[in-house]
């Protein structure tokens, strides 16, 4: 099974690139958190056992034949909708959210999966039962469950970042799939009617950020301090930024969630647009990279796959900036492998495994 | 392995192909926006976000300037600074200003309201500026409040000059009081340069001197980090001190004055005979200006408005006091001058002369017997003056008072001034719309009745005697210079006016002022000194009711008695024979002239005299003196 191809074929492009964006992300977690005590271990550092970990998931992942996920499917996305269902029951509280499971020896949050568990099933449905006339609402109705279940049951978390998310990629899936026009046309009117109903079973805290997304001065020192304050971080940097360690937005402070959600503003304030310019054209290379390697696969379900996971990749860094440079509310997403965490880590890499998995098989059947 | 025939390869739908462009291109298009938009904040709104950024950091710390020193005539330091700590907030900084005034009071033992209002007061501040809510704060207060700084987020310890007082409530009248700009001042416009909290002079030389005496506010820049902790000083805007001030006072001279007046209600008013120069200038009872200093308290500023005795009047230039006797020095010259009496013309003073249907008396009931104008100076004969002035009506007298300085005022520009009252017969006319009669010109003639002097204008007219008829512009600034030494004011004497009199008729004056201390039967025996001839002469002055400050009105039982006595005035000047210094005091109800008033000018001439001994030579003639001789 394991073939002198699979070396020969490994994709690293790919890699350099998710291990080029990771080492700036590091860099910029260092000048991000260099004011912190140095009792704790250093945040970057652990970014970086972080990035090992996940490099290690990401060649693990690389192991077994992504072929075989679609065996596996079902049964693995029935464990998660369980493992959702948990959360509910069990799960640990923080901040008026219940997203975590507590296992011991590390928490898990099943919404996370979900991420990656959507592509997987979508993947296998739509490399299943393709249509050429695109899919109408009869056909649709399955992943229409299928995504339905584990968005309600996150919402009921709440977490309304990764529901979001989650909708985003199976839509993109949908969407690249084929969707007759009719179709297209009363569902996005049906989602325009869903985004206004939704409005009223949004929690305070969520209308608060999104009122406060639309007029952040309403409350500069509360809900719109975020956006306020990453704007001027952002927009001080000007043309060439401050300079590494040199903001002073984020060196003193000003700046909240600066090494997880709002890292981006750091980097954008210390290295100005030339910096920008630069990241944004790694990550575009990044997604487009994704969507080369689902060109190139070798069969429907790995092309589906790859493709999900560019979308996973894109969305987050959309969502992401978009917040951070005041152009969407803020919702808790992170920019994969900038903004730091380990869950974010591991499943960004469990995603970059999955695309090197499905690029590395492309010339066998 | 399953089957290979489940798999679909996307190869066999062409349909897919064009897909994957598309996707691209809308990752494209999307990423464009996102750096569209980092190109508007970044590029196009660059400087705005940059200063809000730099708003972010860094805080502007005013540096409270130096109010400058005031210094004597010999330069000695009479009003100084010395640091105090004031307790402020930042408002950018303060979130929860009612829990955070209360656990200030606490630390600083004073209510809560008090801190109130001035917080309140401080909303007029921008928000960076730090709202001064105690002033002077004592030290275990500040350690109170550094120590618990955790719980106090935007309360800073300033350190701001506060005027301090060497000599205690030394001339106190003079330097007069700062007090915190008000909300009609700033309104009015004409304090652009000042800020809501900021100190003013509020009267005397502080008010009169502010734009000398206030310093120019210093900036420091810090940058702190969110919690406002200071990181470090980015730039520092040094504050300009005020001006120094130097006065033509004598401390030696006004020290003795006040030890002299000692509890006693009065003023006394030393000037340099050649130059119009304040040696000493003393309102009694004085105030301590400290507590003005480190801002008064309600109730000791009521106490001091509601005391019977005015501590806050400057009875120097706002006392207006019948001049009694002293007058008699107007009248003297008055007759002399008209040419229709002569030195040798005398009087057979029997205690009392009848001017028409009334009788006045002499305050000698036996009388002086034969009087001439000598000896009715030196022993103050009242029916001498009655007669004489009889023969040329208040008219004139009036206008050789007015030459000499009285019935306008000084012209002493530090502190305004009452202009005293010398009344004539159109000045009747115009205030009752009556004649003039014979009775009052006897009255007047001897310093009672409607006259009415301040005792600056009693030193001013006496300087004048002294020097033959120059009536000089009193002052008390010397010069002004910044602290690299260089002079900015220059006050030069200056000549008012000069009155139309002989020569000859000071002389014949002068003698006999000589007379009233140095000979035996002289009213002012009391005060003559042994190697310097005096000239002086005593007044006593009925108290009347007179229209003044309103508070008169209200007078206190226990008070009834203690008003009712004369005042005691005395003036003279010295050396009689080439004068330097002339001294006018007055004590209120001090019974008479020569035991309450010539004793303290005596001591201020012994001050004077014996600076002359003890100091150096070149101090001896002040630069602006020697050139009026």
């Amino acid at each position: 099974m394991f073939d002198r191809r699979l070396i020969v074929n490994f994709d690293w492009v790919l890699l350099l690139l998710v291990c080029l964006l990771t080492g700036i992300g590091i860099l910029n977690l260092y000048s991000a958190t260099s004011t912190w005590s140095a009792a704790a271990t250093p945040v970057y550092l652990k970014q970086f056992y972080w990035l090992g970990i996940g490099l290690v998931i990401a060649l693990s992942v690389c192991l077994f034949d992504y072929r075989n996920l679609e065996y596996f499917a079902t049964p693995l996305y029935v464990l998660n909708v369980l493992l959702l269902v948990a959360v509910l029951v069990v799960g640990k509280t923080s901040m008026g959210a219940t997203r975590w499971l507590n296992l011991g020896f590390f928490n898990l949050q099943p919404s996370e999966i979900m991420k990656l568990m959507i592509i997987v099933v979508m993947a296998r449905y739509f490399s299943v039962k393709d249509q050429v006339q695109g899919y109408n609402f009869k056909e649709l109705w399955m992943p229409f469950a299928l995504l339905g279940v584990p968005v309600l049951l996150i919402m009921k978390q709440p977490y309304l970042g990764t529901a979001m998310l989650v909708i985003f990629i199976a839509s993109s899936m949908a969407l690249f799939a084929g969707i007759q026009r009719r179709t297209l046309i009363s569902l996005s009117l049906m989602g325009l009617a869903a985004v206004g109903g939704g409005w009223f079973l949004l929690h305070d805290y969520q209308k608060q950020r999104i009122k406060t997304f639309l007029d952040p001065e309403r409350d500069p020192l509360g809900a719109g301090y975020h956006i306020i304050q990453s704007k001027i971080a952002v927009g001080s940097g000007g043309l060439f930024g401050k300079g590494f360690m040199q903001g002073t937005q984020s060196q003193l402070s000003f700046l909240p969630e600066r090494h997880t959600d709002f890292a981006f503003s750091v980097f954008a304030e210390e290295w100005g647009f030339t910096g920008c310019l630069i990241l944004l054209l790694c990550y575009l290379l990044l997604v487009t990279w994704g969507i080369y390697t689902a060109r190139r696969a070798n069969d429907l379900f790995g092309m589906y796959l790859a493709l999900g996971v560019s979308a996973m990749l894109f969305w987050h860094i959309v969502v992401n900036l978009g917040m951070v440079i005041g152009l969407l509310p803020v919702v808790g997403v992170p920019l994969p492998l900038f903004s730091y965490g380990g869950t974010s880590m591991v499943t960004t890499m469990i995603g970059v495994g999955i695309l090197l998995n499905v690029s590395m098989r492309r010339f066998m059947f | 392995m399953r089957t290979m025939k489940v798999r679909t390869r996307w190869v066999d739908l062409p349909r897919l192909k064009n897909r994957f462009v598309l996707f691209s291109l809308a990752a494209v298009v999307v990423f464009a926006i996102l750096l569209l938009r980092l190109w508007y904040l970044q590029i196009i709104s660059v400087d705005q976000y940059r200063q809000l950024s730099e708003k972010n950091r860094i805080r502007y710390l005013p540096v409270a300037a130096e109010r400058g020193p005031v210094y004597d005539h010999d330069g000695t330091l009479l009003v100084d600074n010395r640091p105090g700590f004031t307790i402020a907030a930042l408002r950018q900084e303060v979130e929860d200003s009612d829990r955070l005034l209360s656990s200030l009071a606490g630390y600083l033992d004073v209510d809560k309201e008090q801190l109130e209002e001035r917080w309140m007061a401080g909303k007029r501040l921008p928000r960076y500026r730090p709202v001064p809510l105690a002033v002077d704060v004592g030290w275990d207060n500040v350690e109170r409040v550094q120590e618990n700084a955790v719980d106090l987020p935007g309360v800073l310890t300033l350190v701001t000059p506060i005027r301090a007082y060497p000599y205690g409530e030394m001339a106190s009248h003079l330097f007069g009081y700062l007090g915190e700009i008000t909300e009609e001042e700033l309104a009015s416009g004409d304090y652009n340069n000042y800020r809501g909290g900021d100190f003013i002079g509020q009267n005397g030389l502080e008010r009169f001197l502010e734009d000398y005496l206030r310093g120019l506010e210093g900036e420091r820049l810090l940058e702190v980090d969110v919690k406002g902790k200071e990181l470090r000083t980015l730039k520092t805007l040094e504050p300009t001190p005020g001006k120094k001030v130097f006065l033509t006072l004598r401390k030696e001279l006004q020290l003795a004055a006040e030890e002299a007046i000692g509890d006693q209600a009065g003023a006394a008013v030393a000037l340099d005979v050649r130059s119009g120069a304040v040696l000493a200038l003393v309102s009694k009872p004085s105030f301590d200006p400290a507590l003005f200093a480190r801002g008064i308290y309600p109730e000791e500023w009521l106490e001091l408005l509601q005391n019977s005795r005015h501590p806050l009047q400057n009875k120097a230039l706002r006392g207006q006091y019948p001049p009694g006797s002293t007058f008699k020095l107007v009248t003297a010259l008055a007759v002399l001058e008209s040419g229709l009496v002569g030195p040798d013309y005398t009087v057979d003073c029997s205690g009392r002369i009848e001017v028409g249907p009334r009788e006045f008396r002499c305050w000698k009931k036996k009388g002086h017997g034969e009087t001439n104008l000598k000896k009715a100076i030196r022993e103050s004969c009242d029916v001498f003056f009655y007669d004489v002035s009889l023969k040329i009506g208040i008219d004139k007298i009036a206008e050789t008072a007015r030459q000499l300085g009285l019935g306008s005022v000084s012209d002493f520009r530090p502190a305004r001034e009452r202009s005293g009252l010398i009344p004539d017969s159109a000045w009747k006319k115009r205030r009752f719309n009556d004649r003039w009669y014979n009775g009052e010109t006897v009255i007047a003639a001897i310093g009672q009745g409607y006259d009415l002097v301040t005792p600056m204008q009693l030193a001013v007219m006496t300087a004048a005697i002294a020097n033959n008829g120059k009536v000089l512009r009193p002052y008390v600034v010397e010069r002004v210079e910044d602290f690299d030494g260089n002079v900015l004011s220059l006050t030069e004497p200056e000549v008012l006016k000069v009155a139309e009199i002989e020569q000859k008729d000071f002389d014949a004056l002068k003698a006999g002022l000589v007379a009233v201390v140095n000979e035996p039967h002289g009213t002012g025996w009391l005060s003559r000194m042994p190697d310097v001839t005096v000239a002086g002469k005593t007044g006593t002055a009925q108290v009347i009711r007179m229209k003044s400050d309103e508070e008169e009105e209200k007078i206190k039982d226990e008070d009834i008695e203690y008003r009712f006595r004369d005042h005691g005035l005395f003036v003279s000047y010295a050396p009689a024979e080439a004068p330097e210094i002339a001294i006018a005091v007055v004590i209120e109800h001090g019974s008479h002239g020569s035991t309450a008033a010539a004793p303290v000018s005596k001591a201020i001439l012994q001050a004077y005299f014996a600076e002359d001994d003890d100091t150096a030579p070149e101090d001896e003639v002040p630069v602006p003196e020697g050139e009026i001789e």
